[in-house]
C-alpha cells in the first residue's frame, strides 16, 4: 500500500515544530523551530477543505497567547490583525491560554471551537480567523464552584456531535463533563458514575467538579465517550447520561490522554501513569495501554519505545490519530520525543527526539 | 505629544522589524489607545483585552516605570522616550 504524505505538528514548551514524512515512506524530517521559547499548548488540524488548516497556539509568559494558522502546510503563518480570541469587555476576564482547538463537523465547514483558561469556550464561523465566546457556558450558574485543576483552570476537550451542529460536549478540569444540545444557550452537568475520588464518603459522586483529564469519541458512535479522569478511566453509552468504569486490566486508572482509534471503534489508547504523587509509568516502563472490546480489557503495547527505566509522562493532548489507511497513532512524552505506531500500537517508531517537552501533537494523512 | 515607543528585540517582528516607532498621546493609556489602532498585534502583546497592562510586561517613560507612577495614566512629555521589556520574573 503506498504511504501517504505524513504531517506531525507537534507543541512544546519552548516551540513550534513540524514533521513531516515524504509519500511513500522513509524519514521525517523535522521543520526548524517555530514561535522558538513560547508554549504550544494546543495544536489543531482542519482536514476539511482541500488543503488542511494547520492551528497553533502560541503563549509568552510576558506577551500573552495567541492563535496563528497556516494554509500551505506550515511554511508560513498568519496572525489575524484583530485578536482571534478575545473575552469581551462586559465579561472582566481576560485570555490566559488555549488549551484545545477542534474542528467542527463536516457539514459545518467553517465551525471551529477554541477551549480556553480560564473555563471558557469559544466558537468561529470562518474558519478559525475570529471567535466568539459561548455566553451560555461562561454564564453558567455552576461557574463559581468550579475550581482549576493542577493545570489551570481549563477547558480542554471539546466533542462536537459529528451529524448535530446544536450538540457539543465539552470536559475541563475540575469541573467535569458539560453538554449543550440547544447550540450553546443552556447547558447541563453530565458527570453521572464518574467519582471524585477525594471528596468525603457520601459525596463521591457530585453533579460536577469531578477532574476529567480527557475524553473522546468515535464518529460513527456520537453518543459513546470514553473518559480520562484523575483516577478512573470511564465510558458512557448514551451521551453522558451515565458512566461506567472500564479499568479493569489498567495498572493505575490515572493519567491524562485517551484516544479511540480511527477506523476501530472500539480500540482505544491510553498511557496509564502512577499517581497521586508520582505520575510515572507504571513498574517505570513505557507503555501504551490498548483495548479492543471499548474497555473490557486492556493490554499493554511498547516494541519501539523506549526501554528500560522510563519517568516521563504523556500529557492529556500529547497522543493523538491521523485518519490515514492504516490509521496512524502518535504520542509525545514530557521528554521531548516523539513516537507513532501505524499498526495500532504494537510497533512504535520514533518521529523526533530531544525537542522540549511535548505539550500537544497532531497529524494528518495527506492523499 | 509626539513620543518614541522603543522595543525589545522579541516585538520587532510585529511593526516590520522596527526597534522604535513614533507615538502620540499625552498619557501612556493614550499612546496605547492609538497603537491598537495602527499595529493591534503589538498592542495586544502589551495590554490584554481588558486594557491592563500585562503583568510581566515593564513599560517605562524615561526613567520611570509606570508601575510607579500612574500607571496607564502616567503622564508622556513632548519628546519622551518609551520603553518596552519584558520583565525578568525568576529563574
Amino acid at each position: 500500500m503506498a504511504m501517504a504524505h505524513l504531517i506531525a505538528l507537534i507543541g512544546t514548551r519552548k516551540g513550534l515544530f513540524l514533521a513531516r514524512r515524504p509519500k511513500g515512506g522513509g524519514r521525517w524530517e523535522l521543520d526548524p523551530i517555530r514561535f522558538a521559547n513560547l508554549e504550544v499548548y494546543a495544536v489543531g488540524i482542519d482536514a476539511r477543505g482541500s488543503t488542511p488548516r494547520l492551528f497553533a497556539a502560541p503563549r509568552s509568559l510576558h506577551w500573552g497567547a495567541s492563535l496563528v494558522h497556516s494554509d500551505d502546510l506550515g511554511t508560513t503563518w498568519v496572525e489575524p490583525e484583530r485578536a482571534p480570541i478575545a473575552f469581551p469587555e462586559a465579561t472582566g476576564t481576560a485570555l490566559v491560554r488555549v488549551w484545545q482547538i477542534q474542528p467542527g463537523p463536516a457539514h459545518a465547514p467553517g465551525l471551529v471551537y477554541a477551549g480556553v483558561e480560564p473555563h471558557a469556550l469559544f466558537r468561529s464561523e470562518d474558519g478559525g480567523l475570529s471567535f466568539s465566546l459561548v455566553t451560555g457556558l461562561f454564564d453558567h450558574p455552576h461557574r463559581a464552584r468550579w475550581t482549576p485543576g493542577n493545570g489551570g483552570a481549563c477547558l480542554h476537550t471539546i466533542l462536537p456531535d459529528p451529524a448535530d451542529a446544536q450538540r457539543v460536549t465539552v470536559a475541563m478540569s475540575a469541573a467535569g463533563v458539560y453538554r449543550t444540545s440547544d447550540g450553546g444557550e443552556t447547558w447541563e452537568p453530565a458527570n453521572r458514575g464518574i467519582q471524585a475520588y477525594w471528596m468525603p464518603e457520601g459525596q463521591r459522586y457530585p453533579e460536577f467538579g469531578q477532574c476529567v483529564h480527557r475524553l473522546a469519541m468515535h464518529p460513527s458512535r456520537p453518543r459513546r465517550f470514553f473518559a480520562q479522569n484523575h483516577f478512573g478511566v470511564y465510558r458512557t453509552d448514551d451521551g453522558g447520561d451515565s458512566w461506567r468504569p472500564i479499568e479493569s486490566g489498567l495498572p493505575s486508572t490515572f493519567g491524562f490522554p485517551v484516544v479511540v482509534h480511527p477506523h476501530r471503534p472500539d480500540t482505544v489508547f491510553a498511557f496509564p501513569l502512577r499517581a497521586d504523587g508520582e505520575r510515572f509509568p507504571p513498574g517505570g516502563r513505557c507503555c501504551v495501554y490498548r483495548t479492543d472490546d471499548a474497555g473490557g480489557s486492556w493490554r499493554p503495547l511498547g516494541e519501539g519505545l523506549p526501554q528500560g527505566s522510563y519517568y516521563a509522562a504523556v500529557l492529556r493532548d500529547a497522543m493523538c490519530a491521523d485518519d490515514g489507511d492504516p490509521a496512524g497513532i502518535y504520542l509525545g512524552t514530557r521528554l521531548g520525543e516523539v513516537y507513532t505506531s501505524r499498526d495500532g500500537g504494537e510497533s512504535w517508531e520514533q518521529v523526533a527526539s530531544r525537542l522540549p517537552d511535548v505539550l500537544s501533537v497532531r497529524a494528518v494523512a495527506l492523499t | 505629544m509626539s513620543a518614541t515607543l522603543v522595543l525589545p528585540g522579541v516585538l520587532r517582528e510585529h511593526v516590520g522589524g522596527r526597534r522604535a516607532l513614533p507615538v502620540q498621546g499625552s498619557t501612556v493609556r493614550e499612546v496605547l489607545d492609538r497603537l491598537a489602532v495602527e499595529w493591534p498585534a503589538l498592542e495586544r502583546r502589551l495590554r490584554d483585552e481588558q486594557g491592563g497592562l500585562r503583568p510581566h510586561v515593564l513599560l517605562f517613560v524615561g526613567e520611570l516605570n509606570v508601575r510607579d507612577a500612574l500607571g496607564l495614566d502616567t503622564a508622556v512629555p513632548d519628546g519622551a522616550e518609551l520603553y518596552v521589556a519584558p520583565a525578568v520574573s525568576g529563574g
